[in-house]
């Protein structure tokens, strides 16, 4: 890794990088004695420090995205430990994804939560009876095989949007990077679900769930965005949210009509399938989505 | 076309040097930034005529910043749309009758993200633009789903699991390179689409498959490579020489 070169990165989308460290010479002074030291010095969560001092105050911090993502994941994992636990699953390949699935959730909690220590900050915690778990299933999921597979679809499909929001906080970092890796996996098992429940494996206006507020956008009436997270022995603050982010049955894409503006005229629903959309953390959390499916506590 | 644009090419028996190419490459774009119309046209007309051999295809450059970065995915984008594209066309298909309308989406959304790179690329970097690439899917057999162990080329299935983790690979590895976070963020709408087709293809294969991990990769984490590491493997598919040296400098 090169340090220099990343730092010289965030200069050219942050003027006021430099500014934000101790000084420049202090700064360059610990990345040396840090690399004569130890390997450490080449670990993305060594630059994630120098990132979280730096932000510290200002705007989100690293620490800050990864807990919210953990919070995710803690769900995510907690949820197939109950779906699990219900005996619903029929043996075989059905098992044996949800068992693979449920593995790679556990593999991201344990890395984020990893990062986050690493990084000084406090990562939210959760256990089968503290912290972060899935609540059970909400009003009108039938209590099957079917009707978990169905939050299962959701938590993936919302998962991956919830990543996409807050990519851009940790831009030009090695950290966006491992983010991206947890991201597309994510995107595997929306897709696997998906298919295990004869949906196609990419986001449909067709779908059964499409008016879900999953594939739509913005927060239930009358609630307010909340700015801070309290939950399994942490807190972290949430960006601001102003508006509501595009629905996944958008097609326009960076300002382009994808249907009209391109060199092949396309149907809306190719548009809407051929780009997934992102949501903002004050959405994700909005109890219509991961919200209402988590206890926070 | 190559011994327009490169005419020393020809003269010498050797491997072109890469700087050397570079800069020529980027003087052309100097050139062609004042046409740039006509000179993407000149470009597209004659890809398709492109018969020229690999060892003597000429170099495609990938400038430096955003715009590398988008140009790269632009590449791979062609490369994914042209092969199913190909696969949509054949008369006969080898594949089951409930996949030929999944390939035909896969063949669609592959086109919407190289006509979107197109236009988001001559709209925001004028005359960065690379040129159309001229497939080379002669290590692809068309008429298998799925390759049997003795056979050397890839079936379909193959063919698409390789392209699809390729480019979920590549997207992963390069998000780090963009500057802004527009770009960023339009990498991170394409690429969980790449995941969900990866991940099709490979259930198809073998049931199950959809986010299995291979060789040295960590259980959960999907790979990310170098743009490098993406071009040593892309190159098979692509007459051009792509040179990957400068992308996100």
């Amino acid at each position: 890794m090169d340090f220099f070169k990343i730092i010289d990165q965030l200069s050219e989308v942050d003027a006021d990088v430099m500014g934000r460290f101790d000084s420049r010479r202090s700064v360059f002074n610990s990345l040396g004695s840090m690399a004569k030291r130890t390997a450490l010095a080449a670990t993305p969560l060594f630059l994630g420090s120098l990132f979280q001092k730096a932000y510290a105050g200002t705007t989100s911090t690293a620490v800050e995205v990864l807990n919210y993502a953990l919070t995710l994941e803690l769900l995510e994992a907690d949820f197939y430990r109950q779906f699990i636990a219900t005996g619903f699953i029929p043996t075989g390949a059905p098992a044996n994804a949800i068992a693979q699935i449920k593995k790679h959730e556990d593999a991201h909690v344990k890395l984020l939560s990893g990062a986050i220590s690493q990084m000084g900050g406090k990562p939210v915690a959760g256990t089968d009876t503290t912290g972060v778990r899935f609540k059970g299933l909400p009003a009108g999921i039938p209590n099957t095989y079917a009707g978990y597979l169905s939050v299962a679809q959701l938590l993936e499909d919302a998962g991956v949007r919830a990543y996409k929001g807050r990519a851009g906080e940790l831009i030009g970092t090695d950290l966006l990077t491992t983010a991206l890796q947890i991201h597309s996996v994510e995107a595997r098992h929306a897709a696997h679900i998906r298919t295990m429940r004869s949906q196609t494996p990419w986001v449909s206006p067709t779908d059964d769930l499409a008016s879900h507020p999953v594939y739509t956008s913005g927060l239930t009436s009358g609630s307010t965005a909340p700015t801070s997270i309290t939950a399994g022995g942490s807190s972290y603050g949430i960006p601001a949210y102003s508006a509501a982010s595009p629905v996944e049955n958008n097609t326009t894409q960076s300002g382009v009509a994808i249907t009209t503006a391109l060199a092949n005229q396309y149907t809306a629903a190719d548009a809407a399938a051929s780009f997934d959309e992102y949501l903002q953390a004050a959405e994700i959390l909005d109890a219509s989505r991961a919200g209402g499916l988590a206890l926070l506590s | 076309m190559s011994d327009t644009l490169r005419p020393t090419d020809s003269q010498s028996p050797q491997p072109v040097q890469p700087l050397l190419a570079r800069i020529k490459r980027r003087s052309f774009f100097m050139y062609a930034g004042a046409t740039a119309g006509a000179t993407a046209l000149a470009l597209a007309g004659c890809s398709k005529d492109e018969t020229t051999p690999s060892s003597a295809a000429t170099n495609v450059s990938f400038g430096t910043g955003d715009a590398s970065v988008l140009n790269y995915a632009y590449a791979l984008e062609q490369l994914e749309a042209a092969f199913y594209a190909k696969v949509a066309a054949l008369t006969t298909s080898p594949l089951l009758a409930a996949e030929v309308p999944y390939f035909a989406k896969l063949a669609t959304h592959e086109a919407i993200h190289r006509d979107f790179l197109r236009t988001a690329i001559n709209r925001d970097f004028g005359g960065t633009i690379i040129p159309d690439l001229t497939p080379k899917f002669d290590s692809i057999d068309f008429t298998k789903r799925v390759k049997a162990a003795t056979d050397t080329k890839l079936g379909i299935l193959d063919a698409a699991k390789a392209f699809e983790d390729l480019g979920v690979a590549a997207y992963n590895g390069a998000a780090k390179l963009f500057k802004g976070s527009v770009y960023l963020g339009i990498a991170g709408q394409i690429v969980s689409v790449e995941a969900r087709h990866a991940a099709y293809v490979r259930d198809l294969i073998t049931p199950g498959s959809f986010a299995t991990n291979e060789g040295t990769d960590v259980l959960g984490f999907d790979r990310q490579l170098t743009p490098t590491a993406v071009f040593a493997i892309a190159q098979t598919f692509v007459e051009q020489k792509l040179d990957a040296s400068t992308i996100g400098q």
